[in-house]
């Protein structure tokens, strides 16, 4: 998993219908001192994210789990909102 | 997910059976401001999706294999979507 900001959201109308009613957000990978790394991406969102927040995604087809039993055809899902992170 | 152009379309007669009847495209991946990020990748369309649309495209095996309807298809990018628009707030 990585942490990562919303930066905004994908609008998509004509679609595989596994992905009715589901968000999808771009991502901006960040580092740990919160600055942007790699490469921007999109992403199903699980759990209700908005633009501008910080999130923590999972790569893979472990992106779809949340949705279960639908399979829905992605290979990146925003799992959990950050609230903060620490470093040491 | 990766934001990518459709630049064409592959023809391919012989083939492994999972592709038959499958539509490939080559799909160009790109950068919010849309320029070319990378090599272009053959997709399996199971949207409709056309030459010079911006499609949304799924890089992962057994996602683009769902897509396609077909469990154990040798595929590893399905395009699955025909963006609208991309609203980017940064």
């Amino acid at each position: 998993m990585q942490l990562a900001k919303v930066i905004g959201n994908v609008v998509v109308t004509r679609k595989d219908e596994n992905l009715t009613g589901i968000k999808l957000m771009v991502l901006q990978p960040i580092a740990a001192d919160g600055s942007n790394v790699g490469r921007t991406l999109v992403a199903v969102d699980a759990v209700g994210a908005g633009v501008g927040e910080t999130v923590f995604f999972v790569r893979g087809k472990e992106a779809s789990f949340p949705f279960h039993p639908t399979d829905v055809p992605t290979d990146a899902g925003i799992v959990g909102i950050v609230d903060h992170w620490d470093l040491d | 997910m990766q934001i990518a152009r459709v630049i064409g379309t592959v023809v391919s007669t012989q083939k492994h059976q999972k592709f038959e009847g499958a539509k490939l495209l080559l799909v160009q991946p790109m950068a919010l401001d849309e320029t070319p990020r990378g090599i272009p990748v053959l997709a399996v369309d199971s949207v409709g999706a056309g030459v010079r649309e911006k499609v949304l495209v799924v890089i992962e095996g057994r996602a683009a294999g769902e897509a396609l309807g077909r469990k154990g298809a040798p595929v590893d990018a399905a395009v699955i979507g025909i963006i609208d628009s991309v609203d980017v707030q940064e």
